[in-house]
């Protein structure tokens, strides 16, 4: 085991793959330098500029042409450098990628990776600091993919890069510089298995990505109080782990979803239907859903602040969930 | 221009070859004329892009690639997709969306694909197949491989961005690619003239260095020669390259649309510069027997004939494969509570 950044560990993760197997490559703006974000420092030095490829600004050529790259029979591992640029490669994306197998019979497959980093920074404003993770999940043929720590970004940027499908990477701008342990070994983490960063009798908070943190602060914060949250952190969106949220709620009786994407047709919609479906009976409390406001995310720290989900704001929420008068009356 | 109307010396035509290319668009001609026929018997369940008129586009491109090129096609690429090698009988099936269709009935028209001869498919998104085009001939690059991809597109689709992404991809990276763009003069049902600035696609792949040629598109044998010429420049290494090709889709947009927005003079006069009778007329001027050629239609026509009645007495493909090859991970069936 080694400290080391959810960065860093995004780095190795494409390395190894690209060691391991050299139909993978990488293309988007500016990964010659580095990335953006510099998640791709060194690769081009280590691998030569036509695997790890410096693309014009064009990002529905990047996505299409991983599309066809893909179908030629390479993994291309797409840098889309925000996920709000990804909306320029939706048809790419979402009528190609998404559809080809499924159209052409089942002729071919579409192994690529879409990286997006998401999710709000500090004053990104409104068109860098998008969380539409929910979006993907709705489209047949994507997996959709959000890590939380160090760990998780090796090991599922790994898996996703050895997935035959298409898989949408959402990886958190905010937690570039988070520090978390990494096996030195081959790590790999499975696609659809989520984590249970923290086991807890009292309820159960279901999240992913930036927001896994967040709700570890929360339970800290509740434990003082006597309250025991489970902290699930899904990692995979699309296929979620059902089985998992579901032993866990007809346990705790009570679920609370946290996201920092608008709460509005949010993922945690699914999950709360999902869970009302299964476990109404045994709910003991109605399901909850803490996202942002549906406003834009502003420039402006004190309104910016007003798209952000707070520990704070997740205390509230479990407290209301586990107080005795949210008990369902039977 | 298919011979000295004067009546002097025959050209010295290649007739294996260019009575191949003739076969061929004879076998396309007839099978749309087929396709409409189950779309007017209620096969055909779908929208249909007929390429009557523009065989000659077909052939003389996909006739010059190899087995192992690719090609990119669109909504109006059955004759690409039958002169790459499809088998026609798939194909219909693929319209009437049966089982034993080229994707097993869940494409139909605008989705054909037949991977066994390096045809990526067909695309219901004007100009999506660009991006892809220049994506697979630089997964060729990176292979180190010596195919190379031709994407055909129509005049509507250079008014797209990734028209516009793509040819400056396949320029900079200089990859193996040959742009056809299919200029029938029509986006849908506007005239494309009235909706482009310039002088359109092969202007503007030369804005990008990228060299073009203005082509008859009824004139099969020039454009055989150009579309070889251009193909074998492409498999030296020289770059991308386009071919600006004009010529009239005789039917409306669909197979649905009777196109009252054209002039039927205008219908006529390309009905005159139908490229199947302007090669057929060079072939008997270089001295092909008509019997020959009369046969070329007639072997098309029966082979068409036969393949729609077998795609009819296909069987629908089975209710379950609507759940297959959505995607590895993840159980794509909504489970039932
Ligand atoms: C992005 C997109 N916009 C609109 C359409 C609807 N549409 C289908 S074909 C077509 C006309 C395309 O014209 P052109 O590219 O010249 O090809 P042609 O039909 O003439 O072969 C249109 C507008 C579409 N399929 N995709």
């Amino acid at each position: 085991m080694a400290i080391t950044t959810y960065l860093a560990a995004s780095t190795r993760a494409l390395a190894e793959e690209m060691e391991r197997d050299p139909a993978v490559w990488a293309l988007g703006e500016d990964l010659g330098r580095g990335g953006v974000f510099g998640q791709y420092k060194g690769l081009q030095q280590r691998f030569g500029a036509a695997r790890i490829a410096d693309t014009p600004i064009s990002e529905a050529c990047i996505m299409g042409a991983a599309v066809g790259a893909a179908l030629a029979g390479t993994r291309p591992v797409v840098e889309m450098r925000f996920s709000d640029f990804a909306l320029c490669a939706t048809d790419e994306l979402i009528n190609q990628a998404a559809k080809a197998r499924f159209m052409f019979g089942g002729q071919a497959k579409v192994p690529l990776v879409a990286r997006q980093p998401v999710g709000m920074w500090r004053s990104s404003a409104a068109q860098h600091s998008q969380s539409l993770e929910a979006w993907y999940a709705h489209v047949p043929g994507l997996v959709v993919v959000a890590p939380g720590t160090p760990a998780d970004n090796l090991g599922l940027l790994k898996s996703a890069i050895r997935a035959d499908d298409p898989v949408v990477y959402l990886e958190h701008k905010d937690l570039w510089a988070a520090e978390g342990e990494v096996p030195d070994a081959e790590h790999l983490v499975p696609i659809g298995v989520a984590d249970t960063a923290r086991e807890g009798r009292d309820l159960t908070i279901v999240t992913w990505s930036g927001m896994r943190r967040r709700c570890l602060e929360a339970a800290g914060t509740l434990a003082a109080e006597g309250i025991e949250a489970e902290v699930i952190d899904l990692r995979t969106l699309w296929p979620w782990d059902r089985d998992r949220v579901l032993a866990s709620v007809e346990r705790t009786r009570r679920l609370l979803v946290v996201h920092e994407a608008v709460t509005v047709a949010g993922f945690g919609a699914e999950i709360a239907a999902f869970v009302a479906e299964h476990l109404h009976a045994r709910l003991a409390a109605p399901v909850r859903r803490l996202g942002a406001p549906r406003i834009p995310v502003a420039y402006a720290p004190p309104l910016e602040d007003m798209a952000r989900v707070s520990p704070e704001a997740i205390v509230a929420a479990a407290r209301a969930t586990t107080a005795p008068a949210a008990a369902i009356a039977s | 221009m298919n011979g000295p109307a004067d009546g002097g010396p025959p050209p010295n035509l290649d007739r294996e070859r260019l009575l191949h290319h003739l076969d061929t668009m004879w076998r396309i001609r007839a099978f749309e004329e087929a396709a409409l026929r189950g779309l007017a018997d209620g096969h055909v369940r779908g929208a249909i892009h007929p390429s009557i008129g523009q065989e000659a586009v077909a052939t003389a491109v996909c006739l010059n690639l190899a087995r192992a090129d690719l090609l990119l096609s669109t909504h109006r690429g059955h004759g690409h997709t039958l002169a790459k090698g499809a088998d026609a009988q798939a194909m219909m099936r693929e319209l009437f969306g049966r089982e034993g269709g080229t994707c097993g009935g869940k494409g139909g028209s605008m989705h054909i694909a037949d991977f066994s001869v390096g045809m990526l498919g067909a695309n219901g998104v004007v100009s999506a197949n660009i991006p892809i085009a220049v994506g697979a001939a630089h997964a060729i690059r990176l292979r180190g491989g010596t195919e190379i991809v031709a994407c055909l597109f129509g005049d509507g689709a250079i008014n797209r961005g990734p028209f516009l992404e793509g040819l400056n991809w396949a320029k900079i990276f200089h990859l193996p690619v040959l742009f056809v763009c299919e200029d029938n003069g029509w986006s849908a049902t506007t005239r494309t003239a009235d909706l482009t600035a310039g002088e359109g696609a092969a202007a503007r792949a030369q804005s990008l260095g990228i060299p073009a040629q203005i082509l008859d598109g009824n004139d099969a044998l020039a454009l055989d020669e150009a579309a070889r010429a251009a193909i074998d420049d492409v498999r030296a290494g020289e770059g991308p390259r386009l071919l600006h090709v004009r010529t009239y889709r005789i039917t409306g947009h669909t197979a649905a649309d009777a196109a009252p927005y054209r002039d039927a003079a205008e219908v006529e006069a390309w009905r005159g510069r139908d490229p199947i009778r302007r090669l057929a007329d060079a072939l008997a001027h270089a001295g092909v027997d008509a019997a020959r050629l009369e046969e070329a239609r007639t072997r098309a026509e029966a082979e068409m004939a036969d393949v729609l009645a077998n795609a009819a007495a296909a069987p629908w493909p089975a209710p379950e494969a609507a759940y297959a090859d959505v995607q590895d991970i993840g159980d794509p069936a909504v489970r039932a509570f």
